[in-house]
């Protein structure tokens, strides 16, 4: 009865963002050699688990949880998809260290802890009626998947829809079952190049910001949203501006370590913002003085 | 404006080029249409062309013993590709390869290069085009090398 009465005010409870809630692995998939998407499905049975996983399941575009990997640690990921009536959360994770690696052996039916959501969000309501840019590179393209999905899903409230990724190598491309759909949708302009071609590639090979010279979109009424390493997006930034795009119409997503990922341990510390929870999307005006200082 | 004179002026490379230019470079231009496969030219083969991308997608190429030809990159809409003709020894550098239907604007090289040299003004607007266009390339090439998205994990 307690937990009917909590559905209707999940208000009266309030989760501690340093308890991880428990999540399921339900499935797992290997996107390329280092890259994995899981889905996890709530398991934790007291009522702040019922809250948080409520949160959790309702994060925005551009969020990300820190997933723990018990014996291990905790890392941030962000959402590769929004949850839909299945009730899963998906992640999208590169292996690169001790953790990620630990989460690239997981199976299905394993534990791990899931707290969140934190951080901002991309502006999937402020691009209604805009031109709307998606770049990414690498596994940059799967925090942007959730928004590109919510776009798709209510195509006729943007105007343009252009997408370009950039990847490494052809065997680096993730998501390609999306891909193929999103190429085949009518109104959406999606590019892929990777920088090393191989003999069975037959698409673009060039970093992805020689695409932007090419790309149709009004400048005065459009939307970026970048998310790669940090010279991949600087170099965009640029041939973006020369376009005739604004700074405050550029969003980005940034990276930094984190601890904490509530804005208290300072890990994440870049100038005067939190990435945790001042980013990680920003526009490009807030943090254009800061990016490709040596010091941040 | 004939059709090659227009097309040369919505081309990229010569947006907002002095028309009396575009007149006589229009003289020693053809838009010709290559298919998959065709061969543009070879490495280290005399540089006479000049190809101006309209639609579609050319490979640059070299090759290496056992691994055969090596794709360093595409060229694609609205670029250009070759610069050789205006660079001594006139050379190709890399080989290219037309990897999909390509529209081109094809300008003789060799008479371009000697306009350039009789009027140094029509060769100075031209070069700033040829700089920038390789300033662009040179970037590019730079990031490349940069490899921004090794997995850091796996360097030793
Ligand atoms: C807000 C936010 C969202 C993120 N979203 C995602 C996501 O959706 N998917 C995803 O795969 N990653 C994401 N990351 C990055 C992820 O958190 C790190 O890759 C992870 O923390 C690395 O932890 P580790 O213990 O496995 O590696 P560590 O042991 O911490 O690092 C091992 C090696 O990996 C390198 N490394 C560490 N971090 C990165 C990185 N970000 N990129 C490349 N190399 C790195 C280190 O330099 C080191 O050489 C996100 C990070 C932030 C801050």
């Amino acid at each position: 009865m307690i937990m009917e009465e909590i559905k209707y005010n999940p208000e009266a409870v309030k989760p501690d963002p340093m308890v991880p809630a428990i999540y399921r692995v339900e499935s797992f998939v290997n996107e390329t050699a280092d890259t994995f998407t899981v889905t996890l499905s709530p398991s934790g049975t007291t009522v702040a688990d019922w809250v948080a996983n409520q949160k959790q399941l309702d994060a925005a575009p551009g969020q990300f949880n820190m997933l723990y990997v018990f014996g291990m640690g905790e890392v941030p990921v962000s959402i590769s998809a929004g949850a839909d009536k299945n009730r899963l959360l998906t992640h999208t994770t590169r292996a690169v260290g001790a953790i990620t690696k630990a989460m690239s052996v997981l199976n299905v039916g394993d534990m791990v802890g899931v707290r969140g959501p934190f951080g901002s969000s991309w502006p999937v309501a402020g691009a209604k009626g805009k031109d709307v840019v998606l770049v990414a590179g690498g596994i940059g393209l799967a925090p942007l998947r959730p928004v590109i999905l919510a776009l798709l899903a209510r195509r006729s409230d943007f105007g343009r829809v252009v997408i370009l990724y950039g990847a490494r190598t052809p065997k680096d491309i993730i998501f390609s079952e999306d891909l193929k759909a999103w190429k085949k949708q009518p109104g959406v302009d999606l590019y892929i190049t990777v920088d090393r071609g191989t003999k069975a590639w037959r698409g673009s090979v060039g970093v992805v910001t020689r695409l932007i010279p090419q790309i149709i979109f009004d400048p005065a009424n459009t939307v970026a949203m970048l998310c790669g390493p940090e010279i991949m997006m600087h170099f965009t930034i640029d041939a973006l501006q020369k376009r005739g795009l604004s700074g405050n119409s550029i969003y980005v997503s940034m990276e930094r370590n984190m601890k904490c990922a509530v804005g208290l341990c300072g890990h994440c510390q870049f100038g005067q913002h939190f990435i945790c929870k001042d980013g990680p999307v920003f526009t490009y005006d807030k943090i254009a003085g800061l990016l490709r200082k040596p010091e941040i | 404006m004939k059709t090659l004179e227009l097309a040369l002026a919505k081309h990229p490379f010569f947006y907002n080029f002095p028309e009396e230019y575009l007149r006589s470079i229009a003289g020693q231009a053809q838009i010709v249409e290559y298919k998959e496969g065709d061969i543009l030219f070879n490495e280290g083969s005399d540089a006479r062309k000049f190809y101006l991308i309209v639609k579609g997608k050319v490979a640059l190429e070299t090759y290496a013993p056992g691994k055969g030809a090596i794709v360093l990159q595409t060229v694609e809409d609205g670029e250009m590709l070759g610069w050789s003709w205006l660079v001594a020894p006139y050379k190709y550098r890399f080989g290219a390869r037309v990897s999909h239907k390509t529209e081109m604007i094809v300008i003789n090289g060799e008479e371009l290069r000697r306009q350039c040299e009789n009027d140094p003004r029509l060769g100075y607007e031209l070069m700033k085009r040829m700089v920038h266009a390789i300033t662009f390339r040179l970037e590019q090439t730079r990031l490349l090398v940069m490899d921004v998205y090794a997995n850091r994990a796996n360097k030793k």
